[in-house]
């Protein structure tokens, strides 16, 4: 059988022979997780990728966003954007699944625990900010290593970066806003020069390449 | 085995020893947090395994006092969610009247800002006199801060706002008097507070009282500890008595939820049940 891999827990995944990556391994990995840290005009950005996301898109969505401390929580601005996924904020606790996309609720630090449930801190702010992009990456990377996929989008200071860089070193897939197409380059650019990433993609192609990855996911092939 | 794998033993011995040399047990907080802290424990002491630190922790004294409080977030503010405020006035108040004298335990009070909020809410609303409120941390250096009252200037615009938010029926200056860069929180505010030690973790029920604050503290704990910690405060509190955890902290999936009824679902506010 070699267009299919059994992996260790014993999920069948195919080997992404649609990729135009010479590393064609990398983009068909069994992912459990996308990981995306937003700040200034990170929304924009957001709201180009979620609603291309399909319904049974098979893996967890959790988002950390900086906002203005008296602004809604941020789930609440792209309820009403027709994303086919059920958008919430994080819960501690609770676990992550598929089918959501959950965001770090205003003024706390978010987290994922080894088992995948979430947890939330009010430890100070990391980079001026809580929640921390770092912070969620970080907890992220421990807990789903090689198979995780971390995005940073547009905004104003450099959270991200050095959290989007764990994520690679522990084999995870990088993801980065192109600065040409993101509304404040700052922290795409800190996060391209610190985990020199996997992609450099607009908002769309984002969009895109998280359902490709996907794709494999949705649909294993039969077990041999 | 690889490196985080080891990284996870090795934390756990260095909970394990901290917990049998000194008590103080953090083998059951939420590990992404505790993970946090040892490392910034690690990177701090300029050494390169956690297993290192285990040698420092045994022999240290000094050392595991620092790693003690590093576990400790005292993070903290005036009226933190000030609408939780609002709702203790609509639903705890009309309550306590009735009541000639009650006893409060605000545990995990960290530096004292919750505290001398509610002792200003009790004051307006004339319950002050009638009210014993205990308020107790695991941390030393927090506690002591909590009893000076006395907080940097520069934080009360943002504690005055708060207290406008929250439904403050006078002006916020009228609780403390400024001394330099330092706002000191009037001493009729004090006289009926009694600040103690007290570990969530390890120590038993307090004392029997009307209302129990748990506010940002179990979100640390594992479901185990919650559970635990839980049914610590259930046994506290007299029937009929109010529990009030904070804004991101849940009673509906812990062992003791059949024991209350939900006052205020949004702010967490549980009555426990009279029969
Ligand atoms: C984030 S602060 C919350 C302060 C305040 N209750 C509030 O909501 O603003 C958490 C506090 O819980 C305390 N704490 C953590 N574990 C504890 C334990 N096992 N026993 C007592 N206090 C504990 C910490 O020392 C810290 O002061």
């Amino acid at each position: 059988m070699n267009t299919g891999i059994r992996t260790q827990d014993g999920r069948l995944f195919r080997r992404d022979g649609l990729s135009h990556r010479s590393s064609s391994v990398q983009d068909s990995r069994p992912y459990q997780a996308v990981v995306i840290g937003a700040s200034a005009g990170g929304s924009t950005a957001l709201m180009n990728i979620l609603p291309q996301l399909p319904a049974n898109f098979p893996i967890p969505i959790i988002v950390a966003q900086h906002l203005h401390p008296l602004q809604d929580g941020p789930a609440v601005l792209y309820r009403a954007q027709g994303c086919a996924l059920t958008l919430k904020e994080a819960e501690e606790k609770e676990a992550a699944l598929p089918g959501f996309v959950y965001f770090a609720p205003p003024n706390y630090h978010l987290l994922v625990e080894d088992d995948h449930t979430f947890s939330l801190s009010v430890d100070a702010k990391v980079n001026f900010t809580r929640p921390s992009i770092d912070v969620l990456f970080q907890s992220a990377a421990d807990a789903y290593g090689v198979t995780l996929i971390g995005v940073v989008l547009s905004g104003a200071n450099q959270d991200g970066a050095a959290g989007l860089n764990i994520i690679k070193q522990r084999g995870g897939l990088a993801i980065v806003q192109d600065p040409a197409t993101s509304e404040i380059s700052y922290m795409p650019r800190a996060a391209i020069e610190a985990a020199s990433p996997d992609y450099i993609l607009s908002p769309l192609e984002i969009g895109a390449k998280l359902v490709h990855l996907s794709n494999f996911l949705a649909d294993p092939l039969p077990s041999v | 085995m690889q490196a985080e794998e080891i990284e996870k033993i090795e934390i756990d011995l260095f909970l394990e020893a901290l917990y049998q040399r000194y008590s103080y047990d953090f083998r059951h907080y939420a590990k992404a947090s505790v993970r946090r802290r040892v490392r910034h424990i690690l990177a701090r002491s300029g050494r390169k395994r956690v297993s290192e630190l285990i040698d420092l922790l045994l022999h240290d004294e000094n050392f595991a006092q620092t790693a003690i409080y590093d576990f400790s977030i005292t993070v903290t503010e005036m009226f933190r969610d000030p609408d939780f405020y609002r709702s203790v006035r609509q639903n705890i108040v009309p309550y306590l009247k009735t009541y000639p004298f009650f006893k409060i335990w605000i545990a995990g009070c960290a530096t004292g800002e919750e505290v001398y909020s509610l002792a200003i809410l009790l004051q307006e609303e004339e319950l002050y006199e009638r009210a014993k409120i205990y308020a107790t941390d695991f941390n030393e250096s927090a506690l002591k801060k909590a009893q000076e009252g006395i907080y940097p200037l520069k934080e009360v615009q943002q504690h005055t706002v708060n207290y406008q938010k929250s439904g403050g029926l006078h002006s916020f200056s009228d609780y403390y008097y400024a001394q330099y860069d330092s706002a000191i929180m009037r001493q009729s505010l004090k006289t009926n507070i009694t600040f103690a030690h007290h570990n969530l973790a390890t120590d038993g029920v307090f004392s029997e009282v009307q209302i129990v604050f748990c506010r940002n503290v179990l979100i640390y704990f594992d479901r185990s500890l919650q559970n635990w910690v839980l049914s610590t405060l259930t046994d506290s509190l007299s029937r009929g008595g109010f529990l009030c955890l904070g804004a991101k902290e849940n009673l509906e999936f812990s062992s003791v939820f059949d024991q209350f009824k939900v006052v205020d679902k949004t702010e967490k506010i549980y009555q426990k049940r009279v029969k």
